[in-house]
C-alpha cells in the first residue's frame, strides 16, 4: 500500500534560502504524525509542501502514490485538507456558513449544493461539538470554539488526509487538550491520516503515533515518542538540557527542562558569591 | 436575496423617474406608456431620442462600476481597493486627455488619436495600464497585496502625466479635459451605451460564476488553495472582469467618482453580509448614478457633471449607514 504522503528527495526553500535539503519521508496511512523541531527548522515549510501550498525547489511529494504536480488543486482538495496556522476569520459569517465552504471541492456548476452536502456539514459540526453554535457569528466565538469550527470545515471536506499547522496556538492548556483529543477521535473514527506541527513536546508525545524531529535541513530523529524524545535529541534539536520521564498518568514521555548548569544556588548563596567576587 | 430584489425595484423606479424628469416634464405613467408603445409623437421623441440613451448610459455605468468595485474589493480583501488601483481608470484618463489635448492642438499624433475617438483611446489606455499593473505585480503569481501597491504606483505616475498634459494644454482643451476627468453623462448616445451592454452581457455572468471562490478566498490564500480554488486563475478572471467593466464605463462617461468604492460597501451593509454581494452592488451602483444624474440635470441652473454628485450623494449615505446599522462588523 502506498504511503498517504511521500516526500522524495525533497528540497524546499524561499527565494535562495534552502530550508530542507534532499529530504525523504513517508507518512503511513491512518496514523497521527507530528513534526517537531526548533523555530525555523522547516516543519511548517514541510507541511506547506505536503499541502501543495509551497512548490518544491527540487524533488516530489506523492499523495497516495501520485505526484501532487500531476493532480489539479481541486482533485487534491478532495483527498487532502489543510488547516493553516492563521486562517482569516471572515466577517459576518455563521459557523454553519464557514463549515459549508468545506464542501467546495466536491461542488461544481453542474453539481451544486445537495442534501448529501448538508448531511456532511451537520456530521462535521456535531463531531467537533459546534452544532449548538451553528448560527453564531464566527467573530463572536472564543478561541477554542473558533478552532473547533475550523476543524469542522476541514472535516466537511471529507478527505482521507488532514494537515494541521499548529492547531493549538493561542489556546489555553485545557483547550489545547480538547483539540488534540478531537484529533485522536477523528483519526480513530474516520481512519484519517493526520500530520500536524506542534510546539509542546509532551503533548506531541501524548497524542501522536510518530514524531519526526527536523533539524539542520533534514530529519534528525523519527519514530515512536520514546524513541525520539531522548535527552540527546533534545540537546541537538533545541539546544535544551532536559530529563525525559514517563508521564505518571499516560506513560508517554514527559519532557522536563533542566536549569542551565551549574544548578542554580539559592538566592542567599548567590548574593554571597557576588560579594566574594567583588 | 430580498435586498437584491429591493435594490432592483429601486433601480427600476429611478430609471423611469430619470426619463420622466427634465425641462419638458413627463409623468411616470407617460414614460411607462411610451416605453410600452402607446405614446404620442412628442413623448416618443423625448423618451427615445433625448432621455432614454442617457438613462440607459447611467444605468450601465452604475452596473459596470458597482460590479467592478465589488469584484476588486472582494478579491483584494480590502474595502479601499477600487478598480482604480488596477490602473484602468488612470490609464483611460491619460489616454483620453492625450487625445483631447494633443488632438485639439493639431499635432499629427494627437489628431490621429482623436480620429479614433476618445472612447477608443480611453479603452486602449485603460487596458494597457491594467496589463502593465498585472505584469509588474507578477512574481510567480499575483499577490493581492502586491497588486494594490503596484497599482497605486502606476496610478500616481499616470496621474502625473495627465496633470502635466492639462497644465500645458490651451484653455479650451484644458476645460474639455477637466470636464472629461470629472465624469459626465452629458455627451452620451446609444453608441456609448452598446460597449457597456456588451461588457455586461459577456463579463457579468463570468464574474458572477466566481462568487463561490470569492467567498472562499476571504479565508486567506492558503485556505482557498486547500479547498481547491485555482487561485491564480481565479484572480486573473476576477481582475480581468473588473478591468473590462471599468474600461467600458470610463470610456463612455469618464471616471465617474466614488461609485465603485461606495456601491459595494452600501450593498454589503444593506445585506448584512460579510462581503459585498455582487449583483446587489451592481444595482446599488446603478441607483446611485441614476439619482446623481437626475439631480445633476434638474436641480441646478446649468447642468453639473454627474461625477461630482455621485461622491456628494454616496459618501454621506455610507456614513449614515455606518452610524445607524447596529451589529455586524466594519
Amino acid at each position: 500500500m502506498n504511503p498517504a504522503l511521500h516526500a522524495e528527495d525533497l528540497t524546499l526553500g524561499y527565494d535562495r534560502t534552502v530550508v530542507l535539503d534532499h529530504l525523504d519521508l513517508a507518512i503511513e496511512s491512518g496514523t497521527v504524525t507530528t513534526l517537531i523541531g526548533a523555530n525555523g527548522c522547516g516543519k511548517s515549510t514541510l507541511l506547506k509542501a505536503f499541502g501543495r501550498l509551497l512548490a518544491p525547489t527540487a524533488g516530489t511529494v506523492r499523495l497516495d502514490g501520485t505526484p501532487l504536480s500531476a493532480l489539479s488543486t481541486r482533485e487534491i482538495a478532495r483527498r487532502l485538507a489543510v488547516l493553516p496556522q492563521r486562517p482569516l476569520t471572515p466577517a459576518a459569517t455563521s459557523v454553519r456558513d464557514l463549515v459549508m465552504r468545506g464542501r467546495h471541492p466536491h461542488q461544481s456548476l453542474l453539481r451544486p449544493w445537495t442534501p448529501g452536502d448538508a448531511d456532511k456539514v451537520a456530521a462535521a459540526m456535531s463531531a467537533t461539538g459546534v452544532a449548538d453554535i451553528a448560527h453564531r457569528d464566527v467573530n463572536e466565538l472564543s478561541g477554542g470554539q473558533l478552532q473547533r469550527a475550523w476543524i469542522a470545515l476541514v472535516l466537511a471536506q471529507e478527505t482521507s488526509t488532514i494537515l494541521l499547522d499548529e492547531p493549538t496556538t493561542f489556546l489555553d492548556l485545557a483547550h489545547q487538550l480538547d483539540v488534540l483529543r478531537l484529533v485522536r477521535t477523528i483519526n480513530a473514527e474516520r481512519g484519517s491520516t493526520i500530520v500536524m506541527v506542534l510546539h509542546d513536546l509532551s503533548l506531541a508525545a501524548r497524542f501522536s503515533d510518530r514524531l519526526v524531529v527536523l533539524h539542520d535541513g533534514g530529519v534528525l530523529a523519527d519514530g515512536g515518542p520514546w524513541d525520539v524524545l531522548t535527552p540527546g535529541v533534545l540537546r541537538v534539536a533545541f539546544g535544551l538540557d532536559a530529563d525525559v520521564i514517563p508521564d505518571p498518568r499516560t506513560g508517554t514521555p514527559l519532557v522536563v527542562p533542566l536549569e542551565p548548569s551549574p544548578p542554580a544556588a539559592p538566592a542567599e548563596a548567590r548574593a554571597d558569591e557576588l560579594q566574594t567576587v567583588a | 436575496m430580498t435586498v437584491t430584489l429591493a435594490v432592483l425595484l429601486a433601480a427600476g423606479f429611478v430609471f423611469t423617474a430619470g426619463i420622466a424628469a427634465g425641462s419638458a416634464n413627463l409623468g411616470l405613467l407617460d414614460v411607462l406608456g411610451t416605453l410600452a408603445g402607446a405614446g404620442t409623437r412628442a413623448s416618443e421623441f423625448i423618451v427615445y431620442e433625448l432621455r432614454l440613451p442617457r438613462a440607459a448610459a447611467g444605468l450601465a455605468v452604475g452596473l459596470c462600476l458597482g460590479l467592478a468595485g465589488a469584484l476588486t474589493q472582494t478579491f483584494s480583501r480590502n474595502p479601499l481597493a477600487t478598480p482604480d488601483i488596477l490602473g484602468v481608470t488612470s490609464g483611460a484618463s491619460a489616454g483620453a486627455v492625450t487625445a483631447i489635448v494633443l488632438g485639439g492642438g493639431g499635432y499629427s499624433v494627437g489628431a490621429s488619436l482623436l480620429g479614433f475617438g476618445i472612447p477608443v483611446v480611453a479603452t486602449v489606455g485603460g487596458l494597457a495600464a491594467a496589463a502593465a499593473v498585472y505584469g509588474l505585480a507578477w512574481k510567480g503569481g499575483v499577490d493581492s497585496y502586491r497588486i494594490v501597491l503596484i497599482g497605486i504606483g502606476v496610478t500616481a505616475s499616470l496621474g502625473g502625466l495627465t496633470s502635466y498634459l492639462v497644465v500645458r494644454a490651451q484653455l479650451t482643451q484644458a476645460t474639455a479635459a477637466t470636464q472629461w476627468l470629472v465624469g459626465s453623462l452629458s455627451g452620451v448616445s446609444w453608441a456609448s451605451v452598446w460597449p457597456m451592454v456588451a461588457a455586461l452581457v459577456v463579463v457579468a455572468p463570468i464574474a458572477l460564476a466566481q462568487s463561490g471562490p470569492l467567498g472562499i478566498s476571504q479565508l486567506g490564500d492558503d485556505v482557498a488553495v486547500g479547498l481547491g480554488v485555482p487561485l491564480q486563475r481565479h484572480r486573473l478572471v476576477v481582475i480581468a472582469a473588473a478591468v473590462l467593466l471599468t474600461a467600458a464605463a470610463v470610456s463612455a462617461a469618464g471616471p465617474v467618482e466614488f461609485v465603485a468604492f461606495v456601491a459595494p460597501q452600501v450593498a454589503r451593509r444593506l445585506a448584512g453580509a460579510g462581503r459585498p454581494p455582487l449583483l446587489a452592488s451592481a444595482l446599488v451602483g446603478a441607483v446611485l448614478v441614476l439619482i446623481a444624474d437626475v439631480v445633476a440635470r434638474t436641480a441646478f441652473t446649468g447642468e453639473i457633471p454627474v461625477g461630482i454628485l455621485t461622491a456628494i450623494i454616496g459618501a454621506p449615505y455610507l456614513i449614515w449607514l455606518l452610524i445607524h446599522r447596529k451589529g455586524g462588523t466594519l
